[in-house]
Parts: structure tokens; C-alpha cells; sequence
């Protein structure tokens, strides 16, 4: 072993009073760092999972359109409009074909067709006004994964019955509906029909718990008094949610309809997140920061005690570089020490509150191990300390022997 | 004594030196002289003549002078300071007037540790050395002892055997007897008449003691930065 790291070790292992302060500084660092971001990507992951109940990665949709004058000189006349909304229809002309070339891109994982209509819920003399969605059940149960907040009745039974229904929970209450009560639901074009409660669902969501209703496609297709070929969007989901935006800039030359990606949907939420993110980021950054200082400050008094030791070992032929040598594998073995022990710390943090339960659609705290958080934050321990090593190591490197040893 | 081989180990030519601080203040004016292999050289002078800041001119460590300095016929001024460590590893041993020796260590280590920086032999050779150094200084029985457990004088003597682990062609000394009583003077003193004898080495030692710069070969007086 190199000299250097034998002087180093064995002031590591002459002063283990100092070297476990300030390892103690860079466990609590590292594992608020740590754990404040898992618990920021546990929050993140949440409300992912929140906005995809409703939302597929891409949506493609008849957005509307905007009278537009036909002459588009504007150098010699002086057009005034008035914008009006020429959009006569909202749905998708040629629906499979389209689904078809979607389903064909590589990047898109599944793809399916929905019809969305405003409906009125009727019992007796309440009405309560909602949306439905006129869906495959099945295919949307393997994008939107419904099926678990369902609290009553099955996915099955309303693939099976054209005049069943699956009512939000809120619905149900208001209605005094139960599990295969009959509700009369009519839409906007005037058709009424009687349809069976076949399923109830519970998805937290006050909104959508006390408006939203699935139904097949077909019965949906009735009550707007279109045919079987009618379809107002299509949800796809991609191979990664995170570049959806990309996804959705290849996919609209293929179509003629607008075509949303989740983030642009749900700005709001994710500005959101990422104020959340930075916070919390800026927060334990900021913890670590100060651990680091704690090195930089024991290193510094070592120095300063061992100004002796350090002018003699620059007589007997050691270079300024060995003497950095000397004192940043100190900082390292103790960084080293302290960040291990800060990630265990922090797995024992994560798993406790991983065991916490919430209650409600949340369930148990949303927190999660994550290796690449591990990875950053070991990562940046040892960088940390390596940069509260440096300064005074440089320092003790320039100290002159001669200024010493003549005292 | 052996003015019969006269081979030049060190020599300054026209060295000077100032102190700026409080005001400008030549310490060193013009110091010209020889060592030669196996000359017993000490350096005297009243206190503020210049001796010690001589010396640490010739230990390398001082490069703030005007003039020039050879070692074993290798000019050493305008040499950076890494390779002036290198220098001072391999070829100069020091012998302070207080030893210096790096508590958290043992006696052997303390002794093995320039000729680890030097990595001229495997640790297991050095190790022999550091022993047999040890064992001319008298001291091989402390060898496993921590250098802070010894007496004054034995810890001087550690430090003179750190000095010798890597068979230097200088030693300096900066009042290596000061802090010792007079049997331990002489017990230093015999030491290094027996290694510029035996050992060819050269001695270059700043001393106020008389009786102990009377004994030496060869002694440069300085007074106000002169040798007289």
C-alpha cells in the first residue's frame, strides 16, 4: 500500500472520535437526501398514477375549428371576421381505420376508441347530470386498469349486457341505486333509455365518483343517434409515458385530428410536481451541504493540530500532492463510512414509512425504493465530500516547513 | 580529515537572502562555501547571524534566495518543488532539535516512512534496515513502541535513524543537541563522528554549543550574513 493511504488510515483509525462525527454528519445527510427524494418520486409516481386513471399517454380528438377568411392577402384588404367554431361534428370520420395505422406505430402499446357523451341520470323526480363513456370495457380496463376501484358487480357483466351500466359510487348514493336497480338515463338528442346498474366503482375522485358512467359503445352510438362506425376519440399509450410529447409530434402526420399528449392536458398538475421536486431537491441538497461542511471542518482542525507532522513529512521528501493525497482519502474514508450508512439509514426510513397506512384511495404511503435515487445520492455524498476534503488538503499542501520547523 | 578526497557534496555560490517583514533586512549576504563527503561541518554564529536560515537555504525547503545551490553536482536552484522533495527524500537527512516524530506511529514506522516514500526497496527490506538503523543508534529493543511512549533522548535518536534510513549523502542538523542533557549531547555527538567516519556521510549541523562545533571537522562562523 501506497504510504499516503497507510498515514491516512491510520489517522482515521488514531482519531475514531472524530472520524465518527463527522460520518454521523454525512449519514444524516445522505439519508435526508435520500429519503426526501424518494419521497418526492413517491408523490410523483401518486400523482402519475392519479392522472392516468383518466388519461392515456396520446389522445386523438376533433378539435375545433375556426372560421378563417379565404383570402389570405392582408396587404391590400382589410379583413375584419368574426370567429365562430365551424365544427359541426366532433367525431372521427373512418374511426378503425385510423385506430388501425395508430395501433401499427412501434412506439404505441395499445390503442382504443371511445365514445363521450353528456347524459342525464333520472330516478324518479332526480335528475343528475354526468358524462358516459361508451367504451369497450375490457380494452379499457387494460389501459386504465378500472377494475380495482370497482366496488360492486363486474367488468364482465357490462361487456355482456348492451343495456347495462357501471355508475360512479356517488351516483349510486344520490340515486339510491344499488347493484341491478334500473336507472333511466336520456342524452342530449332526446333518447331515453331504461339501463341495469351492473357495476359500481369507487375511484376517489369526488368528480368523477358523482358524474361518470361507462356503457358499451354501441348503446352510446344509440343515444346519439349515429352508427356503429362513430367514435369521438381514441386513447393510445406509448412505451414511455415520460417523452409522450415526442410520441405525439410523430403521430400527427398520420391523422387529420389533433392529437394531445398527457402533459399538455394536465400542465397544471405537473407544474405541480415539479415545484414539489425542486423543493424538496433544494431542501436536502442543501442538508447535504451542510454535512459536507462538517467534514471540511474536522479536516481543517486535524490540519491545524497536525501542522507538525505535516511540515516534517514535507522535510523528509513528501510533495504537496502526497500531503493532498494524505487528507483527501481521509475525507474520502469517512465520506464512504457516512454515505453507506446514511443509505441504510435511509432503506430503514423508506421501509417505515412504506408500512404507514393512509387510508382511503391512497392506501399505504406512496414511497418506493428506487435504485437510481440510491445511485445519486451515493454518488453525490463522495462528491461532496471529496470537494470538503479538497480545500483544506490544498491548504495543508501549501503549508511552509520552514515557517514551522524554526520555531 | 578526508581533505585527501575533497569530493564536493554540496556548494553555494554567492547566496543571499533578504527578510521583508517588519523592513527589508539582508539575512544572508553573499554566502559562498564547500561540504565535502565526509566533512563534520558546523555552522555558529550569535543569535540573528544568519545560521539557521543558511541551513534552510541547503535544505531545499527555503527557495526564496538570490545566488546558487549545488547538490551531488545538480543545480538545485530554479528546481520545483516537487523535485526538490524528491531530492530531500533521497539525499538529505534532518535532524531537528525537536524530533518530530509522528505520534500516532511506532518507533519502526516512524523510521521506515521516508524510505516508503522513497519506494527504493520492498517494505520487507526496509523493514530489515529500519531494524539495523535502530540497531546502531542503540535502540532496537523500543522499535515496537510508540515514538510518544520514549524518553527525550531515545526520541532524538529515532529521529536521527529516520534521518538515515535512506543512507543520505547530507545530514542537516538544526540544534540537534539543544533540547538534550550533556550525556546526551555526546551520546549525538559520537553518532555523527561515527557516521561521517564510517559512513563517509556529511554533517551539516547549526549549533551554539562550543564544546560540540570545537569537536567537529570543520566550523563556519557567520556574523551578520558573512562567513568570518
Amino acid at each position: 500500500m501506497n504510504i499516503d493511504y497507510d498515514i491516512a488510515l491510520t489517522h482515521i483509525i488514531t482519531r475514531k472520535k472524530q472520524t465518527l462525527i463527522a460520518s454521523l454528519g454525512v449519514t444524516i445527510g445522505v439519508a435526508i437526501y435520500l429519503f426526501m427524494n424518494s419521497l418526492s418520486a413517491g408523490f410523483t409516481k401518486y400523482s402519475r398514477d392519479e392522472i392516468f386513471k383518466n388519461n392515456a399517454h396520446l389522445k386523438v380528438f376533433k378539435d375545433d375549428e375556426y372560421c378563417k377568411p379565404l383570402n389570405k392577402d392582408t396587404s391590400t384588404l382589410n379583413i375584419i371576421v368574426n370567429p365562430q367554431i365551424t365544427t359541426t361534428t366532433k367525431n372521427i370520420i373512418n374511426p378503425n381505420n385510423l385506430l388501425t395505422q395508430i395501433k401499427q406505430q412501434n412506439f404505441i402499446t395499445n390503442a382504443i376508441a371511445q365514445v363521450d357523451l353528456t347524459v342525464f341520470y333520472n330516478m324518479g323526480k332526480t335528475q343528475i347530470k354526468g358524462s358516459s363513456s361508451g367504451v369497450n370495457i375490457l380494452e379499457y380496463n387494460a389501459m386504465f386498469n378500472n377494475e380495482k376501484y370497482l366496488v360492486g358487480g363486474s367488468l364482465s357483466a357490462l361487456q355482456s349486457n348492451l343495456n347495462g351500466i357501471i355508475i360512479g359510487k356517488g351516483i349510486a348514493e344520490k340515486l339510491s341505486l344499488k347493484l341491478n336497480s334500473n336507472v333511466t338515463i336520456s342524452s342530449s338528442y332526446g333518447v331515453v333509455k331504461v339501463l341495469r346498474v351492473v357495476g359500481i366503482f369507487e375511484s376517489g375522485n369526488g368528480f368523477n365518483d358523482n358524474s361518470k358512467s361507462f356503457i358499451n359503445i354501441a348503446t352510446a352510438q344509440q343515444f346519439l343517434k349515429e352508427g356503429p362506425a362513430y367514435i369521438t376519440t381514441i386513447y393510445a399509450n406509448t412505451l414511455n409515458a415520460d417523452i409522450a410529447d415526442t410520441y405525439a409530434q410523430q403521430l400527427q402526420p398520420i391523422t387529420n385530428y389533433k392529437v394531445e399528449d398527457w402533459k399538455t392536458t394536465n400542465a397544471d398538475l405537473l407544474a405541480g410536481d415539479k415545484t414539489r421536486n425542486a423543493m424538496m431537491g433544494a431542501i436536502s441538497l442543501s442538508i447535504l451541504f451542510i454535512a459536507a461542511f462538517g467534514i471540511y471542518n474536522i479536516l481543517s482542525s486535524t490540519i491545524v493540530q497536525k501542522i507538525n507532522d505535516i511540515a516534517i513529512l514535507k522535510a523528509i521528501g513528501f510533495s504537496g500532492k502526497d500531503v493532498i493525497r494524505i487528507f483527501v482519502s481521509e475525507a474520502l474514508i469517512m465520506g464512504l463510512i457516512g454515505t453507506l450508512f446514511g443509505l441504510v439509514f435511509a432503506s430503514v426510513l423508506i421501509t417505515l414509512m412504506a408500512n404507514i397506512y393512509m387510508g382511503g384511495p391512497v392506501g399505504y404511503f406512496p414511497i418506493y425504493f428506487k435504485a437510481d435515487l440510491f445511485i445519486q445520492s451515493f454518488i453525490l455524498g463522495m462528491l461532496l465530500t471529496l470537494f470538503a476534503g479538497y480545500f483544506p488538503a490544498r491548504k495543508a499542501a501549501n503549508v511552509d516547513p520552514v515557517s514551522i520547523l524554526r520555531k | 580529515m578526508q581533505s585527501n578526497t575533497k569530493q564536493l557534496v554540496l556548494s553555494t555560490n554567492k547566496l543571499s537572502k533578504y527578510f521583508y517583514d517588519p523592513v527589508k533586512f539582508k539575512v544572508l549576504e553573499e554566502v559562498s562555501f564547500n561540504a565535502y563527503k565526509g566533512e563534520f561541518l558546523t555552522l555558529v554564529g550569535k543569535s540573528g547571524s544568519g545560521k539557521s536560515t543558511l541551513l534552510y537555504c541547503l535544505s531545499t525547503m527555503d527557495t526564496d534566495y538570490n545566488g546558487e545551490l549545488t547538490i551531488l553536482e545538480q543545480k538545485v536552484t530554479g528546481k520545483n518543488q516537487t523535485q526538490l522533495a524528491h531530492i530531500r527524500n533521497e539525499h538529505i537527512g534532518f535532524v531537528f532539535q525537536f524530533h518530530y516524530l509522528l505520534p500516532e506511529f511506532t518507533c519502526l514506522k516512524n523510521v521506515m516512512i521516508p524510505a516508503l516514500k522513497l519506494g527504493k526497496y520492498s517494505k520487507q527490506e526496509i523493514e530489515e534496515r529500519a531494524y539495523h538503523k535502530l540497531e546502531i543508534l542503540g535502540l532496537k529493543d523500543q522499535a515496537l513502541k510508540p515514538a510518544s511512549k520514549l524518553s527525550g533522548g531515545q526520541q532524538q535518536r529515532i529521529a536521527i535513524a529516520r534521518a538515515l534510513i535512506n543512507d543520505p549523502a547530507i545530514i542537516m542538523g538544526d540544534e540537534p543537541t539543544g533540547n538534550l542533557d550533556s550525556k546526551n549531547s555526546e551520546n549525538v555527538f559520537d553518532i555523527f563522528k561515527q557516521l561521517t567516519q564510517e559512513f563517509n556521510q556529511t554533517i551539516i549541523a547549526v549549533t551554539h554549543d562550543l564544546d560540540f562545533a570545537k569537536a567537529s571537522d570543520r566550523t563556519i562562523e557567520l556574523a551578520d550574513g558573512r562567513i568570518i
